[in-house]
């Protein structure tokens, strides 16, 4: 398989709910997890007569993805009716914008293996969320939930600028972090808060023309999107170099299987029917509004990069980790604050608490405990209560079932052991099972303290005060 | 004296000089209903005994000196395209034929908030799509002034019920003609108001840009008064426009002496009954007599917009009406396998021929391909008719035109003909086209003693001033007292 002489080239169109508190035409609210019809009205369960009034925070959420994205604003925009009929779909079309999107030609940076580049937005524009449907496993029929008919959408749509599922990763998780900052969406993927559908194509390298593209739609996950580009690119250069043609599709990607399967070709596309709704006036934006939302924008991760920088002395690896996201970034600014040790908040984000979100593929807003549990633990270790060795424990317990790190070293018994006559008898007896150690010391082997001291720990589960073992060690070798 | 003869202006005064009770009226409108409506097939769904208890609760509350609406204890018939609280809105469909609305409308809040009493829904064409309501599902509605007549649409049950003395007015809806042309052919008076001026929330939609709800009363007075009880901004209605509270019973009586009314020849050409011309003709003679400078001119609208209102009409028809899907209420059928069988078989079995012969017109026009040239060809001549209008008023104050082009046909005469049917809007359309309020008032009767009326166009929210023309000729005419229904057989 001649891959190396194909490129890949991917466009993303994102959905994410804005967090407002209430539905985009409607006043019901928008809270996830409701019991199923409890938030609903005649206008989102489109009862004959009902009408939609735009819900201005949605204007504003979308401008600020905007500008958040360096999109234009457009002054004059205009809603328009998508007809189509689901069962999910009460009025049988989404209000969508069609040709006057409120945001456009705006642009993305991403740090890719091969350095910066710049993803284009095409534009971005604001739309109903559709329900949903519960398949009834009783009654085998679908119950319809329309709690989330009506919940305001953004959708952004990228140029085709993405070469490879690493780019569109980035993209992806770039494009989630400033929604996060800019506080429009709480992008929860797996509540379907954010969700993309991928088009892909390929064409050999050089070409200019862009090759026939399919689409994967509603896809929620990071790890399923690089996993199905990778699939579909495969699958689209084994088709052409089969010598034969790619056809315009809408595809499913399956999970288990790891394979894309058809759901409709372009012989039953839908056609859509669009034309502007001549239940809502045209919107329009002047030019002192947008500047006020503008001014409203808080902290890019962008500026405050450049900020920990300066501030904290970050090195710019560290400072992009704890930046990539809002929340793991406001963590580290609150967590530092109380503990009065910013840089040992640093560290612990860093290191452990990315690893341990990392191994449980878990996003940096899903962390249980808070700013206040993270600097309570900081400053157990500064104060010598407990070694940074049981600091790790306290975190994972903390990931586990959050509460004070205080309670869980009590409850535990982790607390350190400090006093120095017990840990005059835990050398001693260390000592005494290990001449070995004494002779390579003896000998010049420095090392062998390191040896002595991690046994030491050992012996009392971690809970010695290394400083202190280290210094007895010491002063009882060169006795 | 018959109660149902009397105006709601007068009902009022009795109502407050304590010469009626709101019992009393209701009782006299129910034995009317009793009488008349086997003949006439108005209504749809009656509210009788609600509505006689809410008499007496009125009457109590006169009783106890509480301070209550002038119009409290007025009865009222509602078309059944607005929607009511807890009673059948049909929209004289199979599809909605057991819906009950759970919410009230704009105007039926502000209806209730007056203490006027609703008697009932009244029929209409099926979702408002006709001219003569031979297309409700239920029962053809007859013309009072000759039972094997129609009485105009779609408002051919508010229509109807007023001419009969059924209810004393009576809430409609216009988008092509739906008030005024009913409204002509059965001698009372309609009005469309500006669209923008009343609210369309709960207003069952068949055109967004163009449905507006407005009145049927027995004169123009009754009309103003109606007017301010259902007009004004509604944040529910984002299309609904603040123009401020206004009286519209003010200007009427005002003088019109040296008002400009412009007479479109176009308007009375070819396709228009001599009668209904000659009625015309005799109307701009009044005018002159009560000393209008009454002009013919050149405005060439009503074939372009007839065109336009129905690619505009039916492609928004075809979207509104996608939500009756037999998912969340309505007609559901009994024959399906899958949901997309459910959707299709419960629309095609639930809409009439009309609706659906509409729905597939306005699919069609909206269609990818077909847009250009249909549905964004009809905005730009929508634009131009606009246009058009807006030179017309530089030089006029109103426009009088025939509000149909013919008086009542007979039932079954055009219902197999859609075009022809179709034709019956030529004189109203173009003012919903461009968003005007338009009036029809009768204007005389035909050779058979069938109603003619005639059409005030007035400029966006110049209520004021087609109410102040429409009522200087009522009061110089005065049809009411020289013609009455007969409600005979075959004139």
């Amino acid at each position: 398989m001649a891959r190396d002489d194909y490129e890949i080239v991917i466009g993303l169109e994102v959905h994410a709910e804005l967090s407002t508190k209430t539905k985009i035409f409607c006043n019901c609210k928008t809270a996830f997890g409701a019991r199923p019809n409890t938030q609903i009205c005649p206008v989102c369960t489109a009862m004959p007569g009902a009408l939609p009034v735009l819900n201005e925070k949605v204007v504003e959420y979308a401008v600020k993805a905007g500008l958040a994205t360096n999109c234009e604003i457009e002054r004059n925009s205009k809603n328009d009716r998508k007809n189509y009929f689901y069962p999910d779909t009460p009025k049988a079309y989404q209000i969508s914008q069609y040709d006057k999107p409120l945001c456009i030609g705006g642009n993305i940076e991403i740090e890719t293996s091969n350095g910066t580049k710049k993803i284009g937005i095409t534009r971005i524009h604001i739309e109903d969320d559709a329900g949903k449907l519960n398949h009834d496993d009783l009654g085998g029929g679908s119950l319809v939930d329309l709690n989330r008919a009506g919940v305001p959408l953004i959708e952004i749509v990228s140029e085709p600028d993405m070469r490879s599922s690493e780019e569109a990763d980035k993209y992806l998780k770039k494009l989630k972090s400033i929604l996060e900052y800019i506080e429009v969406s709480d992008c929860k993927m797996e509540e379907g808060s954010l969700r993309a559908d991928v088009n892909v194509s390929v064409r050999k390298k050089g070409e200019k023309a862009f090759g026939q593209r399919t689409e994967m739609k509603n896809m929620n996950s990071f790890r399923s999107i690089v996993r199905a580009i990778d699939y579909e690119a495969q699958r689209q250069i084994d088709v052409i170099e089969a010598g034969r043609k790619i056809s315009q599709e809408t595809l499913r990607w399956d999970e288990v299987s790891g394979k894309t399967f058809s759901m409709r070709d372009k012989e039953n596309a839908e056609d859509y029917r669009y034309f502007p709704d001549p239940d809502l006036v045209a919107i329009k934006l002047s030019e002192e509004y947008i500047q006020n939302v503008k001014n409203s924008l808080p902290e890019l991760p962008e500026s405050r990069k450049k900020r920990y920088l300066e501030q904290y002395n970050l090195s710019e690896k560290d400072a992009k980790i704890i930046t990539s996201s809002k929340y793991l970034s406001d963590l580290f600014e609150k967590a530092g604050e109380i503990s009065g040790n910013i840089k040992a908040v640093g560290n612990w984000i860093i290191s452990d608490i990315s690893r341990i979100l990392n191994e449980t593929e878990q996003d940096p807003i899903s962390i249980p405990f808070d700013a206040k549990q993270l600097a309570e633990l900081v400053m157990l270790i500064d104060k010598g209560t407990i070694s940074s060795s049981i600091g790790k424990k306290v975190l994972e317990e903390l990931f586990e079932n959050p509460r004070s790190p205080e309670e869980i070293i009590k409850e535990k018994g982790w607390i350190q052991i400090s006093d120095e006559g017990a840990i005059k008898e835990i050398v001693l007896k260390i000592l005494e099972a290990n001449p070995q150690s004494i002779a390579d010391f003896k000998a010049g082997k420095d090392r062998a303290i390191g040896f002595l001291v991690g046994q030491a720990m050992k012996e009392t589960k971690g809970k010695a005060n290394p400083q202190m073992l280290n210094k007895m060690f010491l002063e009882e070798l060169n006795k | 004296m018959d109660i149902t003869e009397l105006t709601v202006h007068e009902l009022q005064q009795k109502l407050k000089n304590k010469e009626l009770t709101a019992v009393q009226i209701v009782k006299a409108y129910i034995d009317r209903i009793n009488e008349k409506e086997p003949k006439v097939d108005a209504f749809i769904t009656l509210q009788l005994e609600e509505a006689l208890k809410k008499a007496e609760e009125i009457d109590s509350k006169i009783a106890n000196g509480e301070d209550i609406s002038s119009l409290a204890g007025i009865p009222i018939g509602i078309k059944d395209n607005i929607c009511t609280k807890g009673v059948k809105t049909t929209c004289a469909s199979k599809m909605l034929e057991n819906f009950i609305a759970p919410y009230d409308a704009t105007v039926m809040e502000k209806i209730n908030a007056e203490e006027i009493i609703d008697l009932g829904k009244l029929n209409m064409d099926e979702f408002a799509m006709g001219s003569s309501t031979e297309y409700s599902y239920f029962k053809k509605t007859k013309n009072p002034w000759d039972l094997t007549r129609i009485p105009g649409g779609s408002s051919g049950g508010p229509a109807a019920a007023v001419a009969a003395n059924l209810v004393p007015w009576a809430l409609g809806t216009d988008t092509g003609g739906s008030i005024r042309q009913p409204a002509a052919v059965c001698g009372v008076v309609g009005l469309k108001p500006t669209y923008g001026l009343v609210s369309r929330y709960g207003v069952v939609a068949f055109a967004s840009s163009l449905d507006q709800v407005g009145t049927f009363t027995k004169d123009v007075e009754d009309c103003a008064k109606l007017l301010n009880v259902i007009a004004g901004r509604d944040e529910k209605d984002t299309t609904s426009v603040d123009v401020g509270k206004k009286d519209y019973t003010q200007s009427l009586g005002k003088e019109i002496k040296g008002l400009k009314i412009g007479v479109p020849k176009e308007f009375y050409g070819e396709g228009i009954n001599q009668e209904v011309k000659n009625a015309i003709l005799n109307a701009m003679e009044e005018y002159k007599k009560l000393g209008a400078e009454v002009e013919e001119f050149s405005l060439d609208v009503a074939e372009l917009s007839l065109a336009t209102y129905y690619i505009i009409a039916c492609a928004e028809a075809s979207s509104n009406l996608g939500r009756y899907d037999g998912i969340r209420y309505g007609y559901r059928t009994k024959n399906y396998n899958n949901v997309r069988e459910l959707m299709k078989n419960s629309r095609s079995e639930g809409f009439g021929e009309e609706v659906k012969r509409r729905i597939i017109l306005g699919t069609y026009v909206l269609s990818s391909g077909y847009y250009d040239a249909y549905y964004k060809k009809a905005q730009q001549v929508r634009t131009l008719v606009n246009n058009k209008f807006n030179e017309a008023f530089k030089k006029y104050d109103v426009l009088l035109t025939p509000t149909s082009p013919t008086t009542a046909f007979k039932l079954g005469e055009k219902s197999t003909n859609p075009l022809e049917m179709y034709l019956s809007d030529i004189c109203t359309v173009s003012v919903n086209i461009a968003g005007l309020p338009g009036i029809s008032i009768p204007c005389g009767v035909d050779s058979k003693g069938l109603p003619i009326g005639m059409q005030l166009i007035g400029n966006k929210f110049s209520e004021e001033t087609i109410l102040k023309v429409a009522y200087a000729y009522e009061k110089q005419t005065k049809f009411r007292e020289n013609y009455k229904p007969t409600f005979k057989e075959g004139v």
